[in-house]
């Protein structure tokens, strides 16, 4: 390694650091002894069978919910996450709810005047690729539109972190590419850091720096995505392959046999 | 082995089964119980912060009031008005039989200002707006927009709770006052057909009916049930998980414990201000 990539290698900052996280609901343990880091301006993927926990990491980092144990740091600013069903203000248009945060928060109320709110709301809509849609209620638009207001609304405040729940979830493959792209768009723009939860394959390798997988309450790969493409273990395997047979046992299914 | 053969046939029987549900229901209970009385003290802990900066958010508390005030005004108005339309033309023909005439406006007037009014708009304001807040936070609740609000660090209570809550102290006594009067002039109408009670008669024993304690108690009462209502179905609303099946009984719950606290507020009064 040269002496110049060194150098940059050690001011590059923690963003998102999670130590021995450890949270369980109702007496099952859902994380156990968790621990992972992001670099500042990165894209970490967090993949995993349903139920893995995986949502459960955003909660705990964004603060909706407390762990049992373990330590999370994340540097100081915003945090901003987008849902995986948008959760949109379905009382609110589009421009009342990409202008919440600057219109109900505290520290941004009475700060801006209206003209500026509109020129921040257009702005952050550019940014996604939705111009104009200002008047709309959250029903009249499709869902890869409403994903996108999410983010929208989740950047209004300017973030260094933002957390995407399932992201394509839901959407068909050409909106799929539109929102990943998206992803990568804001991260350029914002030099946000970022973790996705995800069971996309395509995002992963368009979006993500990092990859770690959960099965089974801890962290059985971490590496990056060309390498768990590339190989990675038998867990990662299983995943891409999206075989039954393998380490990994979807509850309820213990042998293929049973899915017969 | 035997024995714990034993416990799972226990466990099948109609017993066990009625006591695990009457343990649940005596769970969620003391849980309501305990969600409210924390609300309760985050909701009046905002609303003298509000008082204390002179820091309203106008625009919520109006939206609300208007909601509360104009969405539930023909039901109450239909509710009040029809029930003192029956009490009028079951009372009045028998008052008139034994002489009573001059009486009927007096008890019609007693009855609306210390109990029906009150009473009646509460029932209405409870099936109309109550189970919309409770709907609607629910909604908000398993659509993750709550968890939305504090990821943008709004407060969820003071951003839902506060302004309805407020709306519902203040837009209630206005509804009971248009209501009992309504429910008067029903009442008058229903004596006059039913009975041909002369509106003078009606008028001038009404008139001597209406006592400003009685007035005074009535709309603190149904001051205390708007803030009621809406503090239970909002507290029942933000309660609520899972899916459809979630918000319908979350909005049940709210209805059935605003029917039940309004009850026991009403009982609180009537021993605190007429025994």
């Amino acid at each position: 390694m040269t002496t110049e990539k060194l150098f940059k290698e050690s001011i590059k900052k923690m963003s998102i650091e999670v130590k021995n996280l450890t949270k369980s609901f109702k007496g099952k343990t859902i994380l156990d002894d968790i621990s992972f880091k992001v670099e500042d301006g990165e894209i970490l993927a967090v993949v995993g069978l349903s139920g893995a926990g995986k949502s459960t990491i955003l909660k705990l980092i964004c603060g909706l919910t407390k762990p049992d144990s373990g330590e999370i740091t994340v540097s100081p600013g915003d945090i901003a996450m987008a849902f995986q069903y948008s959760a949109l203000f379905d009382s609110l248009n589009v421009f009342d709810n990409i202008a919440f945060a600057l219109t109900e928060r505290k520290e941004f109320k009475n700060k801006y005047t209206k003209e500026e709110l509109k020129e921040i709301v257009a702005q952050k809509l550019k940014l996604v690729g939705l111009e104009g849609i200002e008047e709309k209620m959250p029903h009249e638009l499709s869902g890869g539109m409403q994903k996108r207001v999410s983010f929208a609304r989740a950047i209004v405040t300017n973030p260094n972190t933002i957390l995407y729940d399932e992201p394509t979830a839901g959407l068909d493959p050409v909106s799929s590419t539109i929102i990943e792209d998206y992803i990568v768009r804001l991260k350029e723009q914002l030099k946000a850091t970022s973790i996705i939860v995800t069971h996309q394959l395509s995002t992963i390798q368009r979006c993500a720096d990092k990859v770690i997988m959960l099965y089974n309450t801890k962290v059985v790969y971490s590496g990056t995505p060309q390498d768990m493409i590339n190989g990675g273990n038998e867990y990662t395997r299983q995943f891409i392959d999206a075989c039954i047979e393998g380490p990994m046992k979807v509850a309820g299914i213990e042998n293929p046999e049973q899915v017969n | 082995m035997n024995y714990t053969r034993a416990i799972e046939i226990f466990k099948q029987s109609a017993t066990y089964n009625l006591a695990k549900l009457l343990l649940n229901q005596a769970q969620d209970f003391f849980e309501t119980i305990g969600e409210i009385s924390i609300r309760t003290v985050q909701v009046l802990k905002f609303i003298l912060l509000d008082i204390a900066k002179l820091n309203f958010n106008k625009k919520l508390i109006i939206e609300q009031c208007s909601r509360f005030a104009v969405d539930s005004l023909p039901i109450t108005l239909s509710i009040v008005g029809m029930c003192s339309i029956i009490i009028s033309m079951q009372v009045a023909p028998e008052m008139v039989k034994q002489g009573g005439e001059k009486f009927v406006g007096m008890l019609m007037g007693v009855v609306m200002t210390r109990e029906l009014g009150a009473i009646m708009s509460g029932f209405a304001i409870i099936s109309m707006i109550g189970s919309a807040y409770a709907s609607e936070i629910a909604t908000m609740r398993v659509t993750e927009q709550i968890d939305a609000l504090k990821v943008l660090k709004v407060n969820p209570v003071e951003y839902l709770f506060v302004p309805r809550v407020i709306a519902g102290f203040l837009m209630m006594p206005v509804i009971v006052i248009i209501s009992s009067t309504f429910g008067l002039l029903c009442g008058g109408i229903a004596a006059y057909l039913s009975a041909h009670v002369s509106k003078l008669n009606y008028i001038s024993s009404l008139w001597q009916g209406l006592y400003v304690k009685d007035i005074t108690v009535g709309l603190a009462k149904s001051a205390c049930f708007g803030a009621t209502i809406a503090l239970i179905s909002c507290t029942c609303g933000y309660l609520a998980y899972g899916g459809a099946k979630g918000v319908g009984l979350s909005t049940t719950k709210s209805v059935v414990w605003s029917f039940v606290a309004i009850c026991i507020i009403d009982y609180i009064f009537a021993a605190l201000f007429f025994f």
